[in-house]
Formats: C-alpha cells, sequence, structure tokens
C-alpha cells in the first residue's frame, strides 16, 4: 500500500537578504497511516521548517513531498488552504485558540471554511468536543479554561475535519507534566482507537516516549529514525497480560 | 454564505469587544455623515424658497418703466417721467408673437377708508390680465373684466392684508371703500401669496381698473399715461426676443434717433431670481463639499483602526490561514468590519443630521428641506468610505504569511 506520506530528497533554504540559509539538506523519508511519530532535535535543526512543510504552510526549495499522492508543487495559496482544511489538522505549543470565542466556535472554525452547512457543523463539532472529553466546557471561552483544557479544544479542531494526519507542534511545551500525560494519553488514544495518524515535534524525551517512532534531526538532516521499543515491549504486555 | 454570515459574526463581535475604539472611529463617520445631510437639507431649503418665490412673482416677465427725468443737471430714477402710455402696451401685445399679456399699470399712495378704519396701501390701476402673468388667484369674488375698463367702473380688488386691516372678520365682497374719497364697491378678494423676494408684502395691494386709476385717482398728464407695463413673454426662450422687440419697438412709437437714448427701460426680473438661484447653488454645492470632506477624514479614521485591528489580530489571522481560510475569507472579514463601522455610523448621522437640522433651523429660522435621495445618498457614501478605506487594510490581512503570523507575539 502506498505510505500516507512520503518525502524524498526535501530541500529547503531559507534566503536572508545575500545570506543562503540551509534549513533542510535533502531528507527522505515515509510514513504510513497509523503511525504516531515524534520529530525530536535542538532547535535550528530544522525539524520546525520541516513540520512547515508538511502541514503545506511552507514550500520546499526542492525535492518532494507528497500527501497521499498530492504534491503541493504549482499550488496557489488558496489551494494550499483548501489542502490544509481538508487533510491537516494542527496542534500548536501555545494552543493558539482565538480569544474571547467559545469553545464550539474555536472548533467549528475549519468547518467553517470548508462551508460545511450549519446542521453538519453541530454534530460534527459535538463529536469531536465529546472525544477529547470537554463535554460541559462547550461554552466556556479559552480564558476560563486550564492549559490542559485549551489543547484538548485545540486538539477538537484540529479533529473535527476529519484529517489525513494530525501535526503537534510542542503540544505539551506549555503545560505541566501531569497534564501532559493528560494530552499523551488523548494522543494514544486517538491513535489506538481511531487510527489517527500523528506527527509530533517535541525536545522531551519524556513526551517523545508515547510515540511508536522517534525521528531525531540534526542539522537539517535525519540522523535517527527507530521504533519505539520500549512503548511497543510495553503496548505487547498490555495486549497480553 | 456560510461564510459571509460567519465573517458579519466575527465583525460584530469584534467591534463589541473594543466598543470605546468602534464608537470613536464611527463618530468620524456620524459626524461626516450628519453634515453632509444638515448641509444638504440647508441649500435645498434656500433653494426651495428661492423657487417658491420665483413662482409667486409669476413666470417670465419683463417690465418696462417709463423713462427717466432730467432737470437742471439733476438726473431723476427710472419712472420719473411719464412716456408710456396705453397705446404702447396695446402696440406690443398685438404687434409682438413673443408676447403673451400686457398688463399696464398706473399706481399709486392712497388712504382707504371703510367705515371707521383706515389703511394706507398702493392702488394700481391695471388690466385684469395682472392676475394671469402673476399666478394669482382669487379667494373670493369676481375679477374685474372689459366693461369695468371700457366704463371706468369703480369696483376693486382687495390684497389680503388690505381686507384683513379694513373688515377684520366681515366678508369684504359687496361692501364699499373709500379711496381717495371716492367709493368702490370691493368685488373680489384675492389670495394670500406672502413676502417677495425683497421682503415686501405682496398682499398689501388694492386693484382697480387702469381707466378707473387714470380718471378717477390719479389723473393723466397727457390721455392714456401709465408709469409700469407688466410683460409676460409666451416662455423663457421667448424672453430675449420679446426684450430685443420690446425696445425696438418703443424707441420706433417714441421716435427716438439712434443716437438718442431710451425715455423707457426694459427689465427682466426672472434673470434676477436665477442668478439668485444660482447662488443657492453654489453655496448648498459649496457646503456639501466642505462636509464631505470631513466625511473622508472620518473614512481615514477607519483605515488608521482597521490597520491597527489588523497587526493587533496578526496571530488570529494566522490561526485561521492554517485552519484554511482563503485570501478571500480574510478580506471578507475585514471588509465587513469596516463596512458595518461605516454603515452603523451612517445611519447614526443620518439621525443626527436629522435632528440636527430642526435644531438649527429652529434657532436661525432657515428653510430646511429634507429629501430622501439625500440621505439614501449619504447612507450609501458612507458605505463606499467603509469599503474604500477599509479595502487596504484587510487585503494586507488576506496576504499574511501563515507562519509568521503565528509566531507573531
Amino acid at each position: 500500500m502506498e505510505p500516507l506520506i512520503q518525502v524524498k530528497d526535501l530541500v529547503k533554504v531559507y534566503h536572508l537578504g545575500e545570506v543562503e540559509i540551509p534549513a533542510i539538506q535533502g531528507i527522505s523519508l515515509s510514513i504510513d497511516r497509523s503511525e504516531f511519530v515524534a520529530v525530536m532535535g535542538a532547535s535550528g535543526s530544522g525539524k520546525s521548517t520541516f513540520m512547515n512543510i508538511l502541514g503545506f504552510l511552507d514550500q520546499p526549495t526542492s525535492g518532494q513531498y507528497l500527501l497521499e499522492g498530492i504534491s503541493g508543487e504549482r499550488l496557489s495559496r488558496d489551494e494550499l488552504a483548501e489542502i490544509r482544511n481538508r487533510k491537516i489538522g494542527f496542534i500548536f505549543q501555545g494552543f493558539n485558540l482565538l480569544s474571547r470565542t467559545s469553545t464550539l466556535e474555536n472548533v467549528e472554525l475549519p468547518l467553517i471554511y470548508a462551508q460545511v452547512p450549519a446542521a453538519k457543523r453541530k454534530e460534527m463539532v459535538k463529536k469531536s468536543v465529546s472525544e477529547v472529553g470537554l463535554e460541559g466546557r462547550e461554552h466556556h471561552y479559552p480564558s476560563q479554561l486550564s492549559g490542559g483544557q485549551q489543547q484538548r479544544v485545540a486538539i477538537a479542531r484540529a479533529l473535527v475535519n476529519e484529517p489525513s494526519i494530525l501535526l503537534a507542534d510542542e503540544p505539551t511545551g506549555n503545560l505541566d507534566s501531569k497534564t501532559s500525560e493528560e494530552i499523551m494519553a488523548v494522543f494514544q488514544r486517538l491513535n489506538r482507537d481511531l487510527g489517527i495518524t500523528i506527527i509530533m515535534i517535541t525536545h522531551e524525551p519524556d513526551i517523545a516516549r508515547y510515540a511508536k517512532r522517534k525521528i531525531l534531526f540534526k542539522d537539517g538532516a535525519i540522523v535517527h529514525d527507530e521504533a519505539n521499543v520500549a512503548l511497543a515491549a510495553g503496548m505487547e504486555r498490555e495486549a497480553n497480560p | 454564505m456560510t461564510t459571509f454570515f460567519a465573517s458579519l459574526r466575527i465583525a460584530l463581535r469584534a467591534l463589541t469587544v473594543n466598543k470605546m475604539r468602534s464608537a470613536l472611529t464611527m463618530l468620524g463617520i456620524i459626524i461626516g455623515v450628519g453634515a453632509v445631510i444638515a448641509m444638504i437639507a440647508v441649500g435645498s431649503g434656500a433653494k426651495a424658497r428661492i423657487a417658491e418665490q420665483i413662482a409667486s412673482m409669476g413666470s417670465n416677465i419683463l417690465i418696462i418703466l417709463s423713462g427717466s427725468s432730467t432737470s437742471g443737471g439733476m438726473r431723476f430714477g427710472s419712472g420719473t417721467v411719464p412716456t408710456l402710455t396705453v397705446d404702447d402696451a396695446k402696440a406690443i401685445v398685438n404687434e409682438i408673437p413673443a408676447v403673451r399679456y400686457i398688463a399696464p399699470n398706473l399706481s399709486g399712495v392712497s388712504q382707504v377708508v371703510y367705515g371707521n378704519q383706515n389703511w394706507s396701501t398702493v392702488v394700481n390701476g391695471t388690466y385684469p390680465e395682472v392676475l394671469e402673468i402673476r399666478e394669482w388667484s382669487l379667494d373670493s369674488g369676481r375679477s374685474f373684466g372689459q366693461q369695468d375698463l371700457d366704463g371706468a367702473t369703480k369696483v376693486c380688488l382687495l390684497g389680503k392684508t388690505v381686507a384683513d386691516n379694513l373688515f377684520g372678520g366681515i366678508d369684504p365682497v359687496g361692501q364699499v371703500i373709500r379711496i381717495k374719497k371716492v367709493p368702490f364697491t370691493v368685488i373680489g378678494v384675492l389670495a394670500p401669496k406672502g413676502q417677495s423676494t425683497w421682503g415686501q408684502d405682496q398682499d398689501d395691494t388694492i386693484f382697480v381698473p387702469l381707466t378707473t386709476a387714470q380718471k378717477r385717482l390719479f389723473g393723466m398728464t397727457f390721455p392714456g399715461m401709465v408709469r409700469v407695463i407688466t410683460v409676460q413673454a409666451k416662455g423663457p426662450e421667448y424672453m430675449n426676443e420679446a426684450e430685443t422687440q420690446i425696445t425696438d419697438l418703443l424707441r420706433q412709437r417714441h421716435r427716438i434717433q439712434p443716437n438718442q437714448d431710451n425715455d423707457f427701460s426694459v427689465r427682466n426680473l426672472t434673470e434676477v431670481m436665477s442668478s439668485a438661484e444660482q447662488s443657492a447653488n453654489v453655496m448648498s454645492l459649496l457646503l456639501g463639499a466642505i462636509a464631505s470632506i470631513s466625511l473622508i477624514v472620518g473614512g481615514i479614521g477607519i483605515m488608521n483602526i482597521m490597520l491597527v485591528s489588523v497587526t493587533e489580530r496578526t496571530r488570529e489571522i494566522g490561526i485561521r490561514i492554517a485552519v484554511g481560510a482563503k485570501s478571500r475569507d480574510i478580506l471578507l472579514q475585514f471588509l465587513i468590519e469596516s463596512l458595518v463601522l461605516s454603515m452603523m455610523g451612517g445611519a447614526l448621522g443620518i439621525a443626527i443630521g436629522v435632528a440636527g437640522t430642526f435644531v438649527l433651523s429652529a434657532i436661525t429660522q432657515w428653510p430646511t428641506l429634507f429629501s430622501i435621495q439625500a440621505i439614501l445618498l449619504a447612507f450609501f457614501f458612507s458605505g463606499s468610505v467603509g469599503v474604500f478605506f477599509g479595502f487596504y487594510p484587510a487585503r494586507k490581512a488576506s496576504l499574511l504569511n501563515p507562519i509568521e503570523a503565528l509566531r507573531y507575539e
């Protein structure tokens, strides 16, 4: 079966005036459906640039990136917006919720831009909100929610359009360790029960532990790409007690 | 449509978040639209009053005055020497096709008496056509006719002011008044006409048959003498033709040599009035233009606030673009926001402009006139200001780079 994500010889170079800054220097990898990948690396290693390209927020300088066989090359700004809207769910470190906007309306946002009719929107939002366990917080504003709850709203928003992948950029960066564990439990459940593909940037090994596969970036290249043995073992133990 | 209503909701929410700022931004438009509405109302009020006065005077009128006299090197004004005759008037209406009606006039100020009341007024001996020329109707009774002119009968028509002063509540028709001790039967009362352009009470007058005035009241230095002939041309396009032909005809009848001055003068009143109308037009245009400037300043205020708003909400815009908002969606959102600001300002401005105009006209007694067109125009104009000045900030927002926008602190 064709992999969900195919990346081949990906290069990204930023131009700062006359100076060329290579952010990604020839990456190739593929990610299958239902994988849970942790992308690690020091700051400046190119992992954020990589995520931006995976999320169709940025275009590679050269090389190829295919999501379900679709390339972002030569697509207009609005066509890229449509791909993001349909196929990608974003989760950010700073939650990035709209302030003075209720949980329901935050979650509803991608559906509005997808022109989904109101009745259908309501149904999809409800489903998504219950998946992250936010029932009873539907009409709260972000300022009335805890950090963990805010990140759950962000996850619900990312899920609402039933995207092909969830892209999470340091999802626990602003959370304490207990809340981080809760969020990771949500990720694991989504990945295990609903088969959702998750790609998550993190610099904390503790968090990376929850993923099934770890990729380590250094100076714009992949230096490590391995299955999470410990986790695999743990899950096996869970399955066969 | 989904996105339109969503954008509208978002815009309204964004505006309620910063209520003070929205209100102050709107204030510019409110003042602008209010000023435009008030100034247009004042301008069209002035124009309407002038048009009314022109209509009350009658249209397409030429006035022929008899000549000025010179005595011992001293020149007197027009009408001081009687040079015009009834025959001149008859010749004008018979020989010049551009002329519709004539009303020769011999007038004087007299004391009129009824019972124990008396009143000083202008008594005009004239033709009944004067009522046609000045578009003047009768409130009661009848006008005089040819047989009254032929017989020099002692009948008269009273202006409203004279009737009120002499008779109070009594119906004057059929009563006898004395003008210069000569008894006259009142046969009609004229409808009120109000003040003329120069503030004279047009209703303070009495009309009697010309022949009666000549024989019984004012006397004549020569047969058929009149002081003024009022002429009505067939239409505005005949005015110049009539004026030239009357001048030629009168010079010929008065045997004036080519190198001699006229012993009469012809005045075109419509011209005087239309120049007054023109200056009213210029005034309302000027007022409107000045008011429009404040509307434009209000628009710049909107643009300023929208630019600030776009900068403040860079992150929000980034989120929207990341989750799939197209350029059009963002453009629409901010355009609707500035449109809502300007249209709400426009609506409030209309209310304030209308209220302000009432206050202004109550204080200054200026005539004012509202037209629904002016109000619609101001509303439409305020909407255009919103779109025009909102477009640049909205476009700026719609073209933001999502990566940079998301990183914006």
